[in-house]
């Protein structure tokens, strides 16, 4: 894959008249993670979703740009807390929605090697509601990919599982989505901590970027670095509330 | 364990009803025993099949003419705010409507024969399929959407693929309701005019004083009744999800 463009946001968001955010630029890194930590009801979903082009109910002054200039919104892959899979299709068909979506032929080579890159080439016939909450993660996770977008827009994903899980989840996730420009959105210092290649907190005075671990990320649950950030960002998050 | 549970239920009913029939004492003509209806229903089981077979086409033709139409009034509704609109509030009026006061219209404009009890059970069931349908088809998980959008799916691909299979429960719950009513549709049709079926069966039983003939019509009614709501709960089972 040619190397995904930059992407940044700037502008302010208002609901009703009242501010949700005040002005802010965020960039995110070509082909790197991008990590928005902030607790509930600071917007940060919101910044997601305008990327994405998704109705916020708020009203959004500012701009979306790509570094090649060109539309965002028709360029992303999206990922929720919810694994949102159709739990009346099987794995193999879940993985290959956005095809099916289209109307376009289904590559069947590249999701019968996405579902085996995931661990999950023994379920393809499976629905939804027989697998465990990791398993489900992972086929959102393919779905994600079989997009193949430059784009890759993460709305705390791995929240709902439990921790060992997660922890497994952030390395795939991190490994598999190697080159893309990925923003991911999380209430959890750890996870950010983990896997931000740049890191930024947001509160409602606005944004504060916070300098990411050296490590390369995924980084190791129990590097001393990591560990750092992740106390200093909840710093940051406790202080912004106050 | 379910049947022998209906069966004792059943067993239990009948020898309610006995009891009333000897503690009151009460004539056949008034209330028959439960042995006198047997009796009554089996020396004229031929009469009853054959009213019975007119009322069953009846209902099921209903039955297949109002999911239709409600099925693609729910489409329609869901697809576009016009029809909404325009054709929601006259739903809702057709429902407030006393279903028997628009019995002998219905006679009036097609007829005493099949037309008008089909037409009656369509009545009957169009509402309570269309809105569970529409219900179902408004009521999408939010987030399915949001992530059709991101796959640049068109309209009518999210209709089918997403909305149409996420209301397939719903639509499941308003038929088992339309296996109830449809029947009752089909009989009141009966009642205001018409030479065949269980429905004229018992009017002309309770005319005559047969109340024997009468409650062998009605428990027939009731058996189809039961065995239909039976049959349409079996073949939507699939689709409100309830097997793999």
């Amino acid at each position: 894959m040619t190397q995904a463009p930059d992407l940044t946001i700037s502008g302010t968001a208002t609901i009703d008249g009242a501010t949700l955010f005040a002005p802010l630029t965020l960039t995110l890194a070509s082909g790197a993670w991008t990590c928005l930590l902030g607790g509930s009801g600071v917007g940060k979903t919101t910044v997601l979703r305008l990327i994405a082009g998704l109705e916020t109910g708020a009203a959004f002054q500012g701009q979306i740009t790509a570094s090649d200039g060109k539309p965002v919104a028709d360029r992303v892959a999206y990922m929720a807390q919810d694994d949102l899979l159709l739990p009346w299709a099987t794995v193999a068909q879940n993985v290959s929605l956005g095809a099916r979506l289209r109307g376009e032929k289904v590559d069947l080579d590249r999701r019968d090697r996405l579902i085996e890159r995931m661990r999950l080439q023994d379920h393809m016939a499976k629905k939804p509601a027989e697998l465990s909450g990791g398993q489900r993660q992972r086929v959102a996770l393919a779905r994600t990919l079989m997009e193949d977008r430059p784009f890759v827009l993460l709305d705390e994903p791995f929240s709902a599982l439990d921790a060992r899980t997660r922890a497994d989840m952030q390395d795939l996730a991190a490994e598999a989505l190697q080159g893309r420009t990925v923003l991911l959105v999380t209430h959890d210092p750890a996870e950010a901590a983990r896997l931000g290649q740049s890191i930024s907190v947001m509160t409602q005075q606005g944004l504060t970027h916070c300098a990411p671990p050296k490590a390369p990320a995924p980084r190791h649950v129990d590097d001393l670095e990591t560990l750092e950030t992740q106390g200093a960002l909840l710093r940051l998050l406790r202080e912004g509330v106050a | 364990m379910k049947y022998l549970s209906a069966l004792a239920a059943t067993v239990f009913a009948l020898a309610l009803w006995q009891g009333i029939v000897w503690v009151t004492g009460l004539p056949k003509f008034i209330l028959p025993g439960p042995g006198v209806v047997a009796e009554t229903w089996w020396q004229n089981r031929w009469l009853i099949a054959e009213h019975t077979w007119i009322t069953a086409i009846e209902v099921i033709i209903g039955l297949a003419c109002g999911t239709l139409l409600g099925v693609i009034t729910a489409l329609q509704l869901a697809n576009s705010r016009a029809a909404r609109v325009l054709v929601q509030p006259m739903l809702v009026f057709t429902q407030a409507l006393p279903v028997f006061a628009l019995a002998p219209l219905l006679t009036l404009w097609l007829g005493y024969g099949l037309w008008s009890k089909v037409a009656m059970a369509v009545l009957i069931i169009y509402f309570p399929i269309t809105s569970s349908f529409f219900d179902g088809l408004m009521r999408t998980p939010p987030g399915y959407l949001d992530l059709a959008r991101t796959m640049q799916a068109s309209k009518r691909s999210v209709l089918w693929h997403i909305r149409i299979p996420a209301a397939l429960p719903s639509l499941a719950s308003g038929l088992r309701l339309a296996a109830v009513y449809a029947p009752i549709g089909a009989v009141i049709g009966e009642w205001v005019g018409s030479s065949k079926g269980l429905g004229y069966l018992m009017l002309l039983a309770n005319g005559r004083a047969k109340t024997d003939l009468m409650f062998a019509a009605m428990l027939t009614l009731g058996v189809f009744s039961i065995l239909l709501h039976m049959v349409i709960r079996r073949a939507t089972a699939r689709m409100a999800g309830e097997t793999r």
